[in-house]
C-alpha cells in the first residue's frame, strides 16, 4: 500500500488519498500476475508514455494539494503551471489511446516527503529530467511520424519544466542544464540524454504501485 | 537556415536563378577561394528562391547543415555576448556562459558530423536588426529568448525529416530538448528584469516577440482532439493547454526569422 505517514503530516490530507485512483479501470490489459503490459508498436510507446505523465500528473497533484511550507509565489505558480501540463498530457494520451489504453496507475509516493521542499523539488527534477531522457531515447522507436511529432512537442516542454525546477534549486546557476544531467556524443558535450524504456522503467517502477512491463516494447 | 543546400536544391529548379547566385553556389563555397565572393546580393536573391526549393525533401545531410547554420547563428550571438564587458547582467553570467558552452559543442558536433558536407558559418550582424542587442541587457535576453525559441521549434519540425535516419533523428532530439533547458531559462530571465510575469518558461498562447517567432503556438488540436474539449481537461485554463505543447516551424518559417542576422554566407 501507499505509505501514508508524509500525507497525514498535512491537514485536507485524507481527501487527498482519492487522488490515487488516476483513471478508469479496464481489466483487459492487466495480465494475471496483475502486471500492466503497456503492450507493442506505436500504441505500446504511447503507453510508455501515458504512463509516464501520469506520474508526473499524480505527483505535481500531490505537491499542489498539500504544499510545503514556504513554497514562493514564483514556486507555486510553476509548480501549478507544470501540474496542469501534465494533466494535459495524461489526459490526452488517454484519449488518444481510447480503448488501447493502460488502465489507471498507482502511485508509490512514499519516498518523497511532501512537505519538504527539497525532497519535492529533488523529486520534480528527477522526474523532469527522466521524462526528457525517456521521451528523447523513445523517438527513434516511434514508426508514425505523427506521433513522432506529438512527443517532440511534448518533450521540449519537459525540458523546460526540467530547467525551471533546476533553476528553482540553483538559481542563477548552470544547473538548468547542467553538467551533471548532460551527456557528452563523440567528445562532445551538451546534449540530454537518450534512454530506453529498458532503463527508464526499472528507475520509475519503485514509483507505481502497480508492476509495469515493457517487455513487448520495440527497442 | 540551410542556405546552402538551398541553394544546391533551387539549381535543379530554376535555371534563372543559378545565373543570379552563380557565385553563391555550394560548389563555390566547399571552395575557400570562393567564399571570399559571397556576396551582399545573395540574400536579396533567395528569398525570391526559397519557397521553391523547399519543395524538395531535404536529406539527412540538409537538415544537418541547416541545424548548423541556426547554431552558427546561436554561437556567435552567445560569443559576442558573453564577450562584450558590461553587458549581462553578473548575477545571469553563469546561465549565458552555460548556453554559450553548449551552442559551441552543438556547432562543433555538428561540423564533426557533417565533415566535408559542413557549411561554412555565415557572416551574421545581430545589430543591423536589433540595434542596442550588444549594448542593452534586456533586448540582449529577448533576443536570445527568441533564438532559443525558434531552435526549439526549428529541430522539430526537422523530426520526421530524420525518421528513417535513427541515430541522427535521437542527435537532433538529444539537442532540442537542451535548447527548450535554454529557452526556459532565458524567459524566465526575460520575466523577472522586465517585471512581466506573463513571461514563464513556457510558452503562453502564442504571445512573444518577435510575432514570428510564436506564430501557431496557440494551437490546441493535437493529433485529432480538440484538446479543451477532452474528458479530464474541464478545469485546465485555455492557456495552460497551449503551454503544454510545443510547436513545430518548417524551414521558411525559421528562414523568415533567421534570415535577417545572416548579412553574408
Amino acid at each position: 500500500m501507499v505509505n501514508r505517514r508524509y500525507f497525514l503530516r498535512s491537514a485536507g490530507v485524507a481527501a487527498a488519498t482519492g487522488a490515487f485512483i488516476l483513471g478508469a479501470c479496464t481489466d483487459h490489459d492487466i495480465q494475471g500476475d496483475q502486471t500492466v503490459d503497456l503492450g507493442s508498436g506505436d500504441v505500446g510507446i504511447l503507453n510508455y508514455a501515458y504512463a509516464l505523465e501520469q506520474l508526473e500528473a499524480a505527483f505535481y497533484t500531490q505537491v499542489m494539494m498539500t504544499p510545503y511550507a514556504g513554497m514562493s509565489a514564483e514556486e507555486k505558480m510553476i509548480l501549478t503551471d507544470i501540474r496542469d501540463h501534465e494533466i494535459v498530457h495524461r489526459q490526452f494520451f488517454k484519449a488518444a489511446l481510447g480503448g488501447a489504453a493502460i488502465k489507471g496507475l498507482t502511485p508509490n509516493f512514499s519516498s518523497i516527503n511532501f512537505s519538504d521542499r527539497a525532497s519535492v523539488l529533488g523529486a520534480a527534477k528527477l522526474f523532469e529530467d527522466t521524462g526528457v531522457q525517456a521521451y528523447n531515447g523513445a523517438g527513434k522507436l516511434i514508426v508514425s511520424a505523427d506521433y513522432l511529432l506529438l512527443a517532440g512537442k511534448i518533450v521540449s516542454v519537459e525540458a523546460r519544466h526540467a530547467s525551471a525546477i533546476r533553476d528553482l534549486l540553483m538559481p542563477n546557476t548552470g544547473s538548468f542544464a547542467g553538467d551533471d544531467v548532460l551527456v557528452s556524443i563523440m567528445g562532445f558535450g551538451g546534449f540530454d540524454g537518450a534512454v530506453p524504456p529498458s532503463v527508464i522503467l526499472p528507475a520509475v517502477q519503485p514509483f507505481v504501485m502497480d508492476k509495469i512491463s515493457g517487455a513487448n516494447l520495440p527497442s | 537556415m540551410n542556405i546552402f543546400n538551398i541553394i544546391d536544391s533551387f539549381q535543379k529548379f530554376d535555371g534563372d536563378a543559378v545565373g543570379r547566385l552563380e557565385h553563391a553556389s555550394r560548389r563555390m563555397f566547399m571552395n575557400r577561394i570562393g567564399s571570399k565572393l559571397a556576396a551582399a546580393a545573395i540574400p536579396v536573391a533567395f528569398g525570391t528562391i526559397v519557397n521553391k526549393a523547399f519543395g524538395a525533401t531535404p536529406t539527412a545531410t540538409d537538415v544537418l547543415n541547416y541545424a548548423l547554420t541556426l547554431e552558427y547563428l546561436e554561437n556567435e550571438f552567445y560569443m559576442i555576448g558573453n564577450g562584450t564587458s558590461g553587458l549581462i547582467k553578473t548575477e545571469y553570467a553563469p546561465v549565458f556562459t552555460q548556453i554559450g558552452k553548449h551552442e559551441k559543442a552543438h556547432v562543433d558536433f555538428l561540423v564533426a558530423a557533417l565533415a566535408a558536407s559542413a557549411v561554412k558559418k555565415p557572416t551574421f550582424d545581430f545589430p543591423a536588426v536589433f540595434p542596442t542587442v550588444f549594448t542593452d541587457f534586456a533586448t540582449f535576453v529577448t533576443v536570445s529568448k527568441a533564438l532559443e525559441d525558434t531552435g526549439v521549434r526549428a529541430y522539430k519540425g526537422q523530426a520526421g525529416n530524420l525518421i528513417t535516419s535513427k541515430p541522427l533523428l535521437e542527435y537532433a532530439l538529444q539537442i532540442h530538448s537542451v535548447e527548450a533547458r535554454h529557452a526556459s531559462i532565458a524567459r524566465r530571465i526575460l520575466g523577472k528584469i522586465s517585471g512581466d510575469a506573463t513571461i514563464k518558461g513556457w510558452i503562453s498562447n502564442d504571445t512573444g516577440f518577435p510575432a514570428a517567432v510564436y506564430a501557431g503556438e496557440g494551437n490546441v488540436v493535437q493529433g485529432t482532439l480538440n484538446l479543451p474539449g477532452v474528458a479530464g481537461l474541464e478545469a485546465i485554463s485555455f492557456t495552460n493547454i497551449t503551454e503544454a505543447f510545443d510547436e513545430p516551424l518548417t524551414m521558411d518559417e525559421v528562414l523568415k526569422i533567421a534570415g535577417p542576422f545572416i548579412k553574408a554566407m
